[in-house]
């Protein structure tokens, strides 16, 4: 008994510290720019799409995959902000809100168009199987992913804190005029911010294209535990994100397996709920 | 004249010559509305359905004298209304009983089809065809199994496929043989999704084990498109039931042979409920990782040249994928409601719902493995059957069960990968 609640503990930080990844973009452009981009879960979707292609063309796993995954979607994050963000950002809310969505189905039908609607899967082994120790099992592939969701997350926490370009990306998200006097244009910042965000979405895309179904409709599955995790770690904040992702990664699994997946969601939804009571900003936002 | 007056009349003449163009097909095309999740997360199950009925079209549009009984192949279109062509309207209903409804009402109310076909979820069924009741339009279902939808009482809702009660006979007698050779089928657990399908289905098999003297000892409940299952595998695999039956769409089916593997389970036997195991991208995503998983199936196909080989090759021309039992049923469906029509010489509802109940297609007149098609008071098909298929080599399903038409005999315990 003790065993297999170690078991579902491990595997909800594995699967937590993915969720945390995934929604370090989102709560990236949403703290430095306001944007609520209901495309974030399509990204990872996309990059799930090029782990896929990448394995299916030229045979490479995860240590081809993640890299071009991250590379084609910073690109495709870069073409989004100077196409469509830049101008709905002057529009009013509404404007935002149904430019993303839009985006989010028109990156949705195209793969759907391109690839069909069957679901496709990675091969099992791709990643090296899976790890017993101690009556304990990991997969490889979760592992993998965790551990490098826990790195990435932590080096965005710090390239935000820690260097001149995050000190200037938080400048613009400060005050865009006083930055501009400052000598920074925001224009170029925002678009690295979209760059940064959309690429470490599109790494977790590949990273969990290894323990997956891949289908162009599981943006939505994920994209609702994005948001979530934003809201629940603060809007803009990524150790925040970091945080709020093992922790409905540990409740999801320990409730799913104590009293009933059916019911997890609603120990996930009424924590959200308290939160917003109590705690309105989020874990680690600020007021 | 200025370019405007010029493209004004330019546009009225194209008008006018679509309209008198639509009017003319207007006679001799049968309006047929069909709700299907052609996007959502069961989008590849409504993408194949589409592919089954423009083949079934094609057989009943066209001169198909190869299919031999098959009611309306042999010339082209529909007899008894001087050949008309069939033409199916497809609405997307997004996997969404709300979304159903809605396309449901759009495809009686503006497109004015002249039955309704579908909708694959029961939920989405429940919903969409209770509009057709209200306005008194044929509604025909080949797919749906929870045994409520014809508990309704409704006038206009009909039914081909056999349903959970007839599925959960078929399990307890196969479990009941596969006990008689040697296997222990003492604990059975029932994994299922929270929808309308997921639910109804389980407690329909619970009931019938029930009453058999062989209670279910465990009942996992998880929410449909799961992000994670590793829970509910752990609570299997710490309850060890000697048999899992899994009622589950393609999402969750393919994450949970995952899961198994990674955590390193596998039960005596699994035996699935079709939906997500019989959706070919199942197999094509983790086939080699569920081996020897049981399913059940109306659809056997025949030898070369039979009806149902000859079907199966058209199908795969058209989708490049192999026929599956979902398709299958919904194929037979929509030839049962055309042969109805047929029969009506009309599209009047009340003659429509008049032939559908005087249905009578005997087993050689059909493409799928059902002992015919006849429909009882409530709308259900009686005749419905089905057997249980098995996934042996991870690649294809080979019949096994009842032993009078099986192809191999079942293989035990459940290989996995």
């Amino acid at each position: 008994m003790s065993f297999v609640l170690v078991q579902v503990i491990v595997g909800g930080l594995l699967l937590g510290a993915v969720y945390a990844l995934f929604s370090s973009g989102l709560t990236l452009v949403w703290g430095m720019m306001n944007i609520v981009n209901f495309a974030h879960g399509d990204f990872v979707m996309l990059g799930m799409y090029v782990a896929y292609v990448v394995y299916t063309l030229m045979g490479g796993g995860p240590i081809l995959g993640a890299p071009l995954a991250t590379l084609v979607l910073a690109t495709v994050g870069v073409v989004v902000y100077f196409a469509l963000i830049r101008d709905i950002m002057k529009g009013p809310m509404l404007a935002q809100i149904l430019g993303t969505f839009g985006l989010a189905l028109l990156l949705r039908y195209s793969v759907f168009w391109w690839f069909g609607a069957n679901f496709l899967s990675m091969p099992q082994n791709i990643v090296g199987g899976t790890y017993g120790f101690a009556g304990l099992r990991i997969e490889a592939s979760r592992l993998l992913a965790g551990v490098v969701a826990l790195l990435v997350t932590l080096g965005l926490h710090l390239l935000l804190t820690r260097t001149s370009l995050g000190s200037k990306m938080l400048a613009v998200a400060e005050d865009q005029t006083a930055a501009q006097l400052m000598g920074i244009r925001p224009d170029a910042m925002q678009a690295i911010a979209w760059a940064i965000a959309a690429g470490a979405t599109g790494l977790a895309g590949a990273l969990i294209a290894n323990f997956f179904y891949i289908v162009p409709t599981v943006g939505e599955t994920l994209g609702i535990v994005a948001f979530v995790t934003v809201s629940l770690g603060g809007f803009g904040s990524v150790p925040g994100a970091l945080v709020a992702g093992l922790l409905i990664g540990v409740i999801e699994s320990l409730s799913g397996y104590l009293i009933g997946a059916v019911y997890k969601d609603i120990i996930v939804y009424v924590m959200f709920l308290l939160f917003l009571w109590f705690r309105p900003q989020g874990l680690m936002g600020k007021t | 004249m200025t370019l405007k007056h010029v493209t004004g009349l330019l546009c009225a003449a194209a008008m006018s010559l679509a309209f008198a163009a639509g009017a003319r097909a207007e006679d001799k095309v049968v309006k047929i509305g069909v709700i299907m999740p052609m996007s959502g997360g069961t989008a590849s199950i409504g993408a194949h359905a589409k592919a089954a009925l423009e083949v079934a079209m094609d057989i009943i549009n066209n001169a198909h004298p190869e299919l031999g009984n098959l009611p309306l192949a042999k010339n082209a279109g529909l007899a008894g209304l001087g050949g008309a062509r069939i033409e199916a309207v497809f609405a997307d209903n997004q996997g969404n009983p709300a979304t159903g409804q809605n396309q449901a009402l759009r495809l009686i109310t503006e497109d004015k089809v002249a039955a309704v076909f579908g909708s694959y979820q029961s939920g989405v069924t429940l919903t969409s065809s209770a509009i057709a009741e209200k306005y008194g339009i044929p509604f025909l279902n080949s797919e749906s199994v929870a045994a409520n939808l014809t508990e309704r009482g409704f006038k206009w809702f009909f039914r081909t496929t056999p349903i959970a009660t007839d599925f959960a006979k078929i399990y307890t007698d196969f479990l009941a043989d596969m006990k008689a050779t040697g296997a222990k089928t003492d604990a059975i657990a029932l994994v299922h999704d929270n929808t309308e399908y997921g639910t109804s289905v389980a407690n329909t098999i619970s009931a019938a084990f029930k009453e058999k003297g062989q209670p279910v000892a465990l009942d996992v409940a998880y929410p449909v498109n799961a992000t994670d299952l590793q829970g509910q595998v752990l609570q299997l695999k710490d309850k060890k039931p000697d048999v899992i039956i899994m009622i589950s769409y393609t999402s969750d089916a393919i994450l949970f042979a995952k899961t198994m593997q990674s955590l390193d389970y596998k039960p005596a036997i699994l035996l699935a409920d079709d939906a997500g195991y019989s959706d070919p991208s199942f197999i094509k995503a983790v086939g080699k990782i569920s081996q020897g998983v049981f399913n059940r199936s109306s659809w056997v196909v025949g030898p070369p040249g039979s009806v149902s080989a000859v079907i199966a090759d058209m199908y795969k021309k058209k989708s490049g994928e192999e026929m599956d039992d979902t398709v299958a049923r919904q194929m037979q469906g929509f030839f049962v409601l055309a042969d109805a029509i047929d029969r009506a010489g009309s599209t009047d509802p009340a003659k429509v719902q008049a032939t559908l109940k005087a249905t009578d297609l005997k087993a050689d007149q059909l493409m799928i493995g059902y002992k015919g098609v006849k429909f009882d008071d409530k709308g259900q098909n009686i005749l419905a059957s089905g057997a249980i298929i098995q996934l042996q080599d991870g690649e294809n399903y080979v019949s096994v069960w009842p032993k009078a038409n099986a192809e191999k005999p079942p293989a035990l315990p459940y290989k996995g990968w």
